[in-house]
């Protein structure tokens, strides 16, 4: 696709960001629809359900709080460990900056409420690979992207809550979320620096995996940053 | 479950409103001022980062299988890999992933 035969740029990125997020769709059915059977057996009511995956959209720690809601937990503590699932988003949050800084508030806040992994991961990916971008077009991608996604997420809880009943075990559907996910970054890994980050990101996840609510993926993401910006430092200077 | 149906739109309402503003926070307060290079190349990293660290755990010790490696479920993950790195396409990627998946599990299966 080159720029001078698109007429409308902002468009025929809404619509690349549609094609991009439409295989999560994979994804978003079977997790959604499982969101709501769960939900429904904890005992939360339609609208409590459809209240947590409108209002919170985040798929992990959606099944965190009800896991924890079911086996009574305190209220301060099921708050906690939630928002702790989630805080890697604040990081997501601060690396979509140099992109869409740029673009209105009102724009900012809309991508804020649809940043999740996949609509980041993807959206990054593009923004990465095409630098000249304008800022309108990266919008409009990334809303192309959580397109397919979004509405899905929520119609597909509504469905679960109806229907009730959980997804035969065989289909194996805990491993799409593993394989989607690399499935994403495995294109990212294009320098030393970039397989130096993941591998201490693996290396230092496993190490504290029994740190509560995703506690020790924090901690392996700011080393992996940490040692992806050292690697890369490294290698500009040997070749200065 | 006893939560008071207060308590539970409590809940509902705080988690949804903290999401929100750990996604708003840098991008919301931030907007268009510079950020020092170190930050900016700091956040170059953040998919490399945090997603392998995300998934390993889910690799190594599936809770599908009460935690125990499941060769079928590795070698699908070594294939999502090692298709993604080469076609540098997410497409591919989770299409030899899912089909190597279920390929595994089957001849897993009738061994």
């Amino acid at each position: 696709m080159t720029s001078s035969t698109v007429k409308s740029p902002a468009t025929s990125a809404y619509w690349a960001g549609l094609r991009d997020g439409s295989p999560f769709v994979l994804m978003a059915v079977p997790f959604a629809t499982l969101f709501g059977v769960v939900a429904t057996d904890a005992g939360l009511t339609v609208a409590q359900a459809m209240g947590f995956t409108v209002l919170v959209i985040a798929g992990a720690a959606q099944f965190a709080a009800v896991q924890m809601m079911m086996e009574d937990a305190g209220i301060a503590f099921v708050l906690l460990a939630a928002l702790a699932v989630n805080l890697r988003m604040a990081m997501y949050s601060a690396s979509l900056v140099p992109y869409l800084g740029a673009a209105p508030l009102w724009q900012r806040a809309l991508v804020a409420y649809l940043n999740f992994d996949q609509t980041y991961i993807t959206s990054v990916a593009r923004y990465e690979a095409r630098p000249d971008m304008r800022v309108q077009d990266r919008v409009a991608y990334f809303l192309g992207v959580a397109t397919p996604i979004t509405p899905l997420w929520f119609i597909m809880t509504l469905v679960g809550i109806m229907v009730g009943s959980a997804i035969p075990e065989a289909w194996a559907l805990d491993f799409i979320v593993p394989i989607m996910f690399l499935a994403m970054v495995s294109p990212m890994l294009k320098s030393l620096a970039h397989v130096a980050a993941a591998a201490v990101s693996v290396s230092v996840a496993l190490a504290l995996v029994d740190l509560p609510s995703g506690t020790g993926l924090l901690v392996a993401a700011a080393a992996a940053m940490v040692t992806g910006a050292i690697v890369e430092t490294w290698i500009e200077r040997r070749k200065a | 479950m006893t939560y008071s149906t207060g308590q539970i739109w409590l809940i509902i309402a705080v988690l949804g409103a903290g999401t929100f503003l750990i996604r708003f926070s840098f991008l919301g307060l931030i907007g268009d001022r510079p950020m020092p290079p170190l930050v900016l190349k700091l956040l170059r990293f953040t998919p490399v980062a945090v997603l392998p660290g995300m998934v390993a755990p889910l690799v190594l010790w599936p809770a599908a299988t009460g935690g125990v490696p499941d060769p079928a479920r590795m070698i699908a993950a070594i294939v999502t890999v090692a298709v993604g790195i080469r076609t540098r396409s997410a497409i591919w990627g989770i299409a030899a992933g899912i089909g190597t998946l279920y390929l595994a599990l089957w001849v897993f299966a009738i061994r």
